[in-house]
């Protein structure tokens, strides 16, 4: 209940605020600011920008929904080109490294001491910052969404199979699927084989199993890595997966079919999925009545030293060629964002999780993760913190990366369709994806990562 | 003899054309002109600065097998959904213009697929032929994974060719049905008294009188189905599984504006431009012989 008391108190504060603020001062300096959200969170964007323009008088930012990700980045480098860019845009994780050889921005650790702020970088979940900071550790956005994927089981169909806990290893989860599956379940996983998969299938699998996906530690050093999971674990999950798929263990669902992941779980329909800690909210809303359900990490191979999972979502980026006045009014609203209080409200609307340790336990403070609905969302936390970044688990920093998301779903499509093998399918992801690294690097021929 | 208006200065012919020719350059020659210095340089997505890397780009589109599959996906697209869309219109209409029961109706019905805008038309196909919650559920229910355009990439080109043929079925509708009502009703009837039937009198009176609108509706088709096909591609497949409906428009936009590489967007758009430049002359070239204007 404190929580609600809190909006309250926040709405009334907010109303007070403008209250008082407008006959008194002169107009504020506005910003423009882009986001990719859309539906429900864009709602929730709009919110707390409305929450920092009551809480003070100098500033006042203007939100704008752009409606995705990609979207947000294709008008925000038109609208770069024409010199009209917002002063700050929301990228997403993958963008980072496009972001970072732009030359559009202004680095935010700079923007922040500039204008007076002090903000303890350390303070950031390590498997959160890294994944924004360049090589030698510098904050060139703020993290901003975050999230990571988890594994959801349904506990009903568990305890048929006379099981309280969900598997640990993959190797469990086999012998699990079959006992669902013998036990009648239709479908005893869901997985989907599309670019956004490459997420939780790829990137965060080589992550928590310590496997890189390209060299030079994931494009960190340079931009002559090149990709290398067909030699990785990462070809024995795949082919798994295949055999779970082939043997009726694993299904494939997606909305084009009818019934995304998350409505097949949350309708009873698949026992597993897993998918961003995100759609935690969204099980809960739409799950069928009295079905009892729980999150867990993603499973690891027997006999895996278990590192951090990887941040997903996206940071904030302030642009170059902006006023003075408009950058201290985005310092001012990105400590706004910083706020542990802001990040409270944020995690409580969205399914995001706070992305600083004092967020985190200003929340534990506030009991938030105590009861449902929001029980269970700390075992993301556990899976981004299961251990120091490592030189591979820091992120992935490859140029183009969308492209070779696309080209991961063109592959698996061909692989669960026994157009190729799994071999013969990964080693062409990693000769395409090359490819578009190569012609990456072209782009940029003297330039070099920060 | 016809009376012909002549300018006396050719400038004031010239002045009366500016308009038009200031909008042709501004939206078509210009942007044209553009996409093929993109094409010839390597872009960097935020304006940064250009290398010239020549033919490059070309060359290396061309070696890459994608972008063949691509190509060849595209014209069996354009072949499929032309020739549907131009047979099932060309049925309809030619038995709208019969005057059976309710034609009247039909006439107005049938136009209106064309005035629905691509993605929400995509949409209701997605729905239609989900194999999980659709229509097409109910054939999976006979024939178990009969249907399925998630993974068989048969499927997903024929998902495609039957939501892009059902929007310019009506569009084709038009054309036809105004084609088959400005033939001489005098010409079917002296042909019906004489003996011959509905079909007779189709193939060898209709059809030959409107052979140029069949013609103009070809080259517009085949047009349409290699532009107008993004919508649907997007909202349907997005090009998918396994690249197995990804158009050469679809790709253009992907490779562009998702993968930010412009410049091999704008080469892709160039070869896209001059295929349907070859096709067109080809189709003037050699059809437009068989065809007999009044």
């Amino acid at each position: 209940m404190s929580i609600i008391k809190q909006g309250f108190a926040a709405l009334a504060a907010g109303a007070l605020g403008i209250a008082l603020a407008q006959p008194a001062t002169a107009a504020p300096v506005k910003f423009d600011f882009w986001f990719g959200l859309s539906g429900d969170l864009a709602r929730v964007v709009d919110t707390l920008c409305k929450n920092f323009n009551a809480s003070q008088a100098d500033y006042e930012v203007v939100c704008t929904s752009q409606g995705n990700y990609d979207a947000t980045l294709q008008n925000t480098i038109a609208a770069f080109r024409a010199g009209k860019q917002p002063t700050l845009v929301q990228v997403y994780d993958v963008g980072t490294a496009t972001m970072m050889l732009s030359g559009a921005y202004k680095p935010a650790d700079k923007l922040m001491e500039e204008n007076g702020y002090k903000i303890d970088y350390s303070d950031y979940f390590p498997g959160i910052a890294r994944y924004y900071a360049t090589s030698k550790g510098e904050m060139l956005s703020f993290p901003f969404n975050s999230s990571t994927p988890l594994m959801y089981w349904n506990k009903d169909a568990f305890a048929k199979i006379g099981k309280t806990e969900a598997p640990k290893t993959w190797e469990d989860v086999g012998a699990d699927l079959k006992a669902l599956k013998d036990a009648g379940y239709d479908c005893p996983m869901a997985i989907n084989i599309s670019a956004n998969e490459s997420w939780q299938l790829m990137e965060q699998f080589s992550a928590i199993h310590n496997q890189p996906i390209a060299t030079k530690n994931n494009g960190y050093d340079g931009l002559n890595a090149r990709l290398e999971m067909n030699k990785t674990k990462f070809v024995q999950y795949v082919t798994d997966l295949k055999k779970w798929y082939d043997a009726g263990l694993i299904k494939i669902k997606s909305k084009d079919l009818g019934q995304d992941m998350v409505q097949a779980f949350a309708s009873g329909t698949c026992q597993v999925i897993m998918t961003s800690v995100g759609d935690h909210g969204t099980v809960g809303k739409t799950q069928k009545e009295g079905m009892k359900w729980d999150v867990a990490e993603l499973p690891a191979y027997a006999g895996t030293e278990r590192k951090n999972s990887l941040v997903g979502g996206a940071s904030l980026w302030v642009l170059s060629g902006k006023s003075d006045a408009e950058y201290k009014g985005a310092a001012a609203f990105l400590n706004f964002i910083h706020d542990p209080k802001t990040a409270l409200f944020w995690s409580t609307n969205t399914g995001y999780i706070p992305v600083t340790k004092s967020g985190f336990d200003y929340m534990k403070s506030q009991g938030f993760y105590d009861k449902a609905p929001y029980k269970g969302r700390e075992v993301a936390i556990a899976s981004l913190t299961a251990s120091e970044p490592t030189e591979i688990t820091r992120g992935i920093r490859l140029g183009n990366f969308t492209q070779i998301r696309a080209e991961f779903g063109t592959q698996m499509q061909a692989i669960f369709a026994n157009k190729v093998s799994v071999q013969e399918g990964i080693d062409t992801l990693v000769k395409n994806g090359d490819a578009i690294l190569d012609r990456f690097q072209q782009t940029y021929p003297d330039k070099t990562l920060p | 003899m016809e009376k012909r208006v002549t300018f006396s200065r050719w400038s004031i012919g010239i002045l009366f054309a500016v308009p038009q020719l200031l909008l042709i350059f501004t939206f078509f020659y210009w942007p044209a002109g553009q996409a093929v210095y993109w094409s010839l340089t390597l872009q960097q997505p935020w304006g940064g600065g250009n290398i010239w890397v020549g033919l490059d780009n070309f060359r290396s589109i061309l070696a890459n097998a994608d972008y063949w599959n691509s190509i060849t996906a595209s014209l069996v697209f354009a072949a499929c959904s032309t020739g549907l869309a131009m047979v099932i219109a060309l049925v309809l209409a030619a038995l709208t213009d019969r005057q059976l029961a309710g034609s009247r109706l039909y006439r107005v019905v049938l136009i209106w697929p064309y005035g629905i805008a691509a993605p929400a038309l995509a949409m209701a196909f997605r729905f239609i032929l989900a194999p999980e919650a659709g229509f097409m559920a109910v054939v999976n229910q006979v024939w178990p994974g009969f249907w399925d355009p998630g993974l068989d990439g048969t499927d997903a080109m024929a998902s495609i060719i039957a939501a892009f043929s059902w929007k310019y079925v009506g569009y084709n509708f038009i054309f036809f049905l105004a084609a088959f009502q400005a033939i001489p009703r005098s010409l079917i009837e002296a042909a019906a008294m004489d003996g011959s039937g509905v079909l007779r009198r189709f193939w060898d009176i209709q059809f030959p009188l409107i052979t140029p609108t069949i013609f103009f509706l070809l080259v517009i088709n085949i047009t349409e189905s290699f532009q107008d096909s993004f919508g649907i591609v997007d909202i349907m497949t997005a090009g998918g599984p396994a690249n197995s409906t990804n158009l050469m428009v679809y790709k253009i936009y992907s490779d562009g504006f998702k993968g930010l590489d412009y410049s091999g967007a704008a080469a892709q758009s160039i070869i896209l431009m001059l295929l349907i430049i070859v096709l067109t002359i080809f189709q003037f070239r050699f059809i437009e012989r068989r065809v007999h204007y009044r």
